[in-house]
């Protein structure tokens, strides 16, 4: 793998933390099978290009394309709690609405961003001696660790245990007088807020903006939690949401690995197909461990009988 | 105080499958009082504890708590004036929480939950004090998860965990029905302690007989959604399980056919 293959990964790895983060907090913290990330990503993109286009300042940009993710987000958790439709089927339904709602912000399929300043070219590290294609992985790193002490802060206040509460004991939680419908309209909304928050900084890193950005979203995020999770187990909320990030970087190192090796012949075309091949490695890795030791002692049985 | 005002539940109401749960049931509990109640499957128990909580919304009839009516109350708004202990020891507390996340979540019940920070150390000082009178052993566990605990633990931490906000009701669910006998009278002397000690107005459901003539100071029997007889004082003190299945029988004019009440 080349060094610009390498640092690209880790950029994409830190820049999809957010989603990790994100999806976390839906898919383990609320128990939420949540598809509406596969909208709020291309939303976020969608709202921070097409403002950035029209000359708003990328901060302000960005701000508003985090909360149009927080907006979509409420919308799938009042389909849930307050109209009572299935948690998975009314992602699905605030997602393909989406789709027609990211058309409609960027009045065509896509917005390119060349020559426009963003958020990137505006905040300059004070490192002048920083090679350029470290100063981007950089700025995303700090504010990945800030989100993350940020989240870890918020799920351990009264606030945030409550919304762990309602995730795993609902009855319990509102015997315990925690309102949960409206603690899964918060969960929600932050968990796609930070979805969107990843396709603002996308437009503005890789310079545009399309309608069919989303695809896969929720594939890849939850891969990068279950990942995180086998790679650094753990109970505590500080050490989950470092393992989500972690889970980001390696998945995207692994990626950037699969497409790269010569021998696979896998090429950019196949990413979805390596997606998906990879989450199923990740989804049957720790089970398959103990299923070969189980099958080791099975055989040393038969031996010894 | 609770008052109970012509209760009636129907569950599926209008279809095919309507039940109805409870009849007709009027009841006042004044405060500190223990009140148990006994009933055969499908007598009404579980439904009246339940429309107590929050659980159930009666289609008439009012509840009220301390003079408030909370008929319309969502459990989690109840939750300020009740706490429960549930019948099933998982049920009361989160497996993958911690034993003092549990309590504090236990501790802001009622409360508005802000971002302040859900435990520190003069909290963890008071839940090691709570859990210590226990003699359980189970103050030196505050950071574990509250899964690698015992059902009967689970159950003495959830009664703890139901005293640790203010209530003006105490809902305890057949909270020993899933315990063995030895960690079941264990469970009930801790009731009993604490219902004395917080003179706690309470509501406990059994499906013993003898629990429900042992413990409290008042007996309710319901059978098929109405309070088929309610003792309380000297006349209680006297009674014994085959006296309740004479009274069952004379007024019922059947013999009760639920094993589990006689057995247990």
């Amino acid at each position: 793998m080349s060094a610009v293959a390498f640092w690209g990964a880790i950029e994409t790895g830190l820049l999809y933390g957010f989603l990790s983060l994100g999806v976390y907090l839906s898919f383990r913290i609320l128990k939420f099978p949540d598809l509406t990330v596969d909208g709020s990503f291309p939303l976020g993109a969608a709202v921070a290009a097409t403002l950035i286009v029209q000359g708003t300042n990328p901060f302000l940009a960005t701000g508003l394309a985090v909360i149009a993710g927080g907006l979509a987000g409420l919308c799938t958790a009042w389909l849930s709690v307050q109209l009572k439709i299935l948690n998975l089927l009314a992602s699905i339904l605030t997602m393909i609405a989406l789709y027609s709602i990211n058309l409609r912000i960027m009045g065509k399929p896509n917005v390119a961003l060349l020559g426009q300043s963003t958020l990137f070219d505006q905040v300059v590290l004070p490192l002048p001696h920083l090679p350029p294609q470290l100063e981007t992985p950089i700025l995303l790193l700090i504010a990945l660790a800030l989100v993350k002490v940020g989240v870890d802060a918020f799920l351990s206040s009264e606030l945030g245990l409550a919304m762990r509460a309602t995730g795993m004991n609902p009855t319990m939680a509102q015997a315990q007088g925690i309102a949960t419908n409206q603690l899964i309209l918060l969960g929600m909304s932050m968990s796609n807020a930070l979805t969107a928050l990843v396709g603002a900084l996308f437009a503005q890193i890789y310079g545009f903006a399309d309608a069919a950005l989303g695809i896969g979203t929720v594939v890849a995020g939850l891969a990068t939690v279950i990942l995180g999770g086998v790679l650094l187990p753990g109970l505590t909320v500080q050490r989950a949401t470092l393992s989500v990030i972690l889970g980001s970087i390696v998945y995207r190192l692994a990626i950037a690995l699969a497409l790269n090796v010569d021998f696979l012949g896998f090429q950019a075309q196949d990413l979805n197909l390596v997606t998906a091949i990879l989450v199923v490695i990740t989804l049957v890795a720790p089970n398959s461990r103990s299923a070969l030791q189980t099958f080791r002692k099975r055989r040393k049985a038969a031996y010894r009988s | 105080m609770i008052h109970l005002d012509s209760i009636q539940v129907t569950f599926n109401p209008g279809g095919p499958l309507a039940k109805r749960a409870i009849e007709h049931i009027d009841l006042t509990i004044p405060t500190g009082q223990f009140v148990t109640v006994i009933g055969g499957n499908g007598a009404g128990k579980s439904t009246l504890l339940n429309v107590l909580s929050g659980d159930v919304t009666p289609d008439q009839g009012r509840v009220l708590i301390d003079g408030q009516e909370v008929t319309h109350w969502s459990s989690a708004r109840r939750a300020q004036l009740v706490a429960r202990v549930f019948q099933n020891p998982l049920m009361g507390s989160c497996a993958e929480l911690t034993l003092e996340e549990n309590l504090a979540l236990a501790h802001s019940r009622g409360r508005q939950r802000g971002l302040n920070l859900a435990l520190n150390r003069s909290l963890r000082t008071s839940f090691k004090a709570r859990l210590s009178q226990l003699g359980l052993g189970l103050e030196k566990r505050l950071g574990d998860r509250m899964g690698l605990l015992s059902g009967g633990q689970r159950q003495a931490v959830s009664l703890v965990m139901s005293t640790l906000a203010p209530q003006k009701v105490l809902l305890l669910d057949e909270h020993t029905a899933a315990l063995d006998p030895k960690t079941a009278t264990y469970i009930l002397d801790l009731t009993r302690k604490i219902v004395a000690e917080q003179q706690l107005t309470t509501l406990m459901v059994t499906h013993s007989m003898r629990q429900a003539l042992d413990l409290g100071d008042r007996t309710i029997m319901l059978h098929e959604g109405r309070i088929l007889f309610d003792v309380s004082g000297p006349e209680r003190a006297g009674l014994t399980v085959s006296d309740l299945l004479q009274q069952f029988e004379a007024k019922q004019g059947e013999a009760l056919a639920d094993d589990a009440l006689l057995l247990s």
